[in-house]
């Protein structure tokens, strides 16, 4: 009987510096993608929306619940501070796998949508008065759109939106003029959901850094495919999401400068964000303790430190250079069936690939793949503004992982065949 | 396991290849829109009602295959009824997709609306199938805000 396992073989590099990366055996990490599908080896090609977890993940955060687990930060038994010390020991390991500057401008939120609220509200709030403007591009999700948007209708302010080409790149030249005297703050994202375009992050913040303009990058997706050095970006804040990186949700980053972090107020009061409390007055705690209020998801700090782990043993260079040959493949591959047309074509591209059939529906596209096994997700991807600037409802979204195969991509192929057939 | 062919038969894609009654009617003010924020699908749905029946019903709008085709069989199946039929049907098509599958369907009164069964096994694609209908019925009562399947 054919297994998930039959259908795939390790992709094999030839140098010597880069050994054979060995999908199969990464995949066997995996205990969901073993799985049948309507009878069919589950294609898991949904990661843009999540990722799945390695057991060592899943072992760590059983592992805390059956051995370590206390609340954290005041308990003064054995367990509180095994708790504790494994909390903070995720906060530093965060603070080398992005390069922050000091572990103390790591903060953990809910996730990338939390941790743009927590700016627009800490940050924002303060900074942005009537007539101010914020600088946001046409290619973003819209948790990076609607908080601006509330922080703009509360402010007074108003949201400028820099253009993407046809090809689904930022405008360079339209986004510099619209950094004005009146810009508080510019945040884009560093790889589209929609579309897989990578910003040239790098550059945009020297544009921004030399009007005097802070920046938010949005990192939930390029996190899991990139190595990401928030120093050598220099932006001001960069957040993403544990759910995309293998890790489990409820978890997040949100990392600042220190200097902007202790300027800002606090987001949510209570516990543990505070130094002392008295009902004359209450003196904050030092960050980033000031914007961890309550408890916190202490599992998921703990699965996404094992996360980080499973990845950084793997090396991200490698899965990026893994996903970059499997992207190559799949655009081929997929453009070259007659009747698709892919959205998304930059120069620079991450595990995304969104596309149109036709006049076939991506909703209809993806049941009748759901019924090959293969998951892909078919809508507007919560990025509604790019979807009305190519003049489309929906799109058709493909995205990969470094546990996806070539094999998995041929078999997507052979899924259009089949949608092709039922519409015909 | 569902069989793609009881969610997308021979009549459906006809329908969605070649939908019924797809234009605006411009002169009513019974008309509603509705959309189905998953995947996309818009309607707007057009009524005119004299003397107490639907003497003419359209719709217009894009979306999947199961919205377009139910949109398009709607209005096939509701021109001429008397607004309690309208009504009617309204019930038994709801009931149709969502209802308790060991109550018996009323063939005769749905007719060809039948075809619909198949996305019982689809709850996905459910709300796909029935955005026509809770547009059409918001039409029926002038309804200010569009239709929402959320």
């Amino acid at each position: 009987m054919k297994t998930s396992a039959d259908r795939v073989a390790p992709i094999k590099s030839p140098s010597k510096s880069n050994p054979a990366f060995d999908v199969l055996e990464f995949r066997k990490d995996f205990p969901i993608l073993q799985q049948k599908i309507c009878g069919k080896p589950l294609i898991y090609l949904d990661n843009a929306a999540s990722s799945q977890k390695p057991r060592q993940v899943i072992d760590a955060i059983t592992h805390l619940y059956y051995e370590d687990y206390s609340n954290i930060h005041r308990g003064v038994h054995t367990l509180s501070e095994r708790s504790t010390r494994a909390y903070e020991e995720v906060r530093r390991k965060i603070q080398q796998f992005i390069h922050a500057g000091e572990d103390r401008e790591i903060i953990f939120v809910r996730g990338t949508t939390e941790a743009i609220n927590l700016v627009a509200h800490s940050f924002g709030q303060r900074v942005v008065g009537e007539g101010d403007e914020i600088l946001i591009t046409t290619l973003e999700h819209h948790s990076n759109i609607v908080p601006w948007q509330l922080l703009c209708e509360a402010q007074k302010g108003c949201l400028r939106v820099a253009p993407i080409s046809d090809a689904g790149e930022v405008e360079l030249e339209s986004f510099e003029k619209l950094i004005t005297s009146r810009t508080k703050l510019v945040a884009l994202a560093h790889v589209s959901n929609a579309l897989g375009t990578i910003n040239p992050v790098a550059q945009m913040v020297e544009i921004a850094h030399r009007k005097n303009v802070p920046v938010l990058v949005d990192g939930a997706q390029a996190v899991p495919h990139r190595q990401v050095d928030v120093q050598k970006l220099d932006c001001d804040f960069y957040c993403f999401s544990g759910h995309k990186l293998f890790g489990p949700t409820g978890v997040g980053v949100l990392y600042g400068k220190a200097k902007l972090l202790e300027s800002m107020v606090p987001y949510q009061g209570g516990g543990d964000m505070i130094a002392s409390v008295t009902f004359e007055k209450t003196i904050y705690n030092k960050i980033p303790f000031k914007f961890e209020a309550g408890t916190p998801d202490i599992a998921g700090v703990i699965g996404l430190g094992a996360a980080i782990d499973y990845v950084n043993q793997i090396g991200l260079d490698r899965i990026a250079a893994y996903e970059d040959e499997l992207l190559g493949y799949a655009r081929q591959k997929i453009a070259a069936i007659p009747g698709v047309r892919i959205l998304g074509n930059a120069r620079e591209n991450a595990s995304v690939l969104s596309f149109l059939l036709d006049d076939v529906h991506p909703h209809d596209i993806g049941t009748i793949l759901d019924q090959e096994g293969i998951a892909i997700r078919a809508g507007h991807h919560c990025a509604q503004p790019v979807m009305d600037r190519f003049g489309v409802a929906a799109t058709a979204r493909a995205s990969f992982a470094f546990y996806n195969t070539k094999e998995e991509v041929d078999a997507l192929a052979d899924g259009l065949q089949k949608v092709m057939e039922v519409f015909n | 396991m569902s069989d793609l062919r009881d969610l997308y038969q021979e009549l459906i894609l006809d329908h969605t290849k070649k939908p019924r009654n797809f234009r605006r009617i411009e002169r009513t003010g019974s008309k509603a829109d509705g959309h189905n924020p998953l995947c996309g699908d818009k309607l707007t749905v057009f009524l005119i009602v004299d003397q107490g029946r639907v003497s003419d019903i359209s719709f217009d709008g894009s979306g999947c295959a199961i919205s377009m085709a139910s949109a398009s069989m709607m209005t096939e199946n509701l021109k001429g009824k008397s607004i309690a039929e309208v009504k009617a049907q309204f019930e038994r098509f709801h009931e149709l997709l969502t209802g308790n599958s060991s109550v018996p369907v009323d063939s005769e009164s749905l007719g060809k609306l039948v075809v619909f069964t198949g996305v019982k096994e689809f709850p996905v694609r459910v709300k796909c199938a029935t955005l026509a209908w809770h547009t059409m019925n918001a039409a029926l009562e002038h309804q200010e805000e569009p239709v929402s399947t959320e």
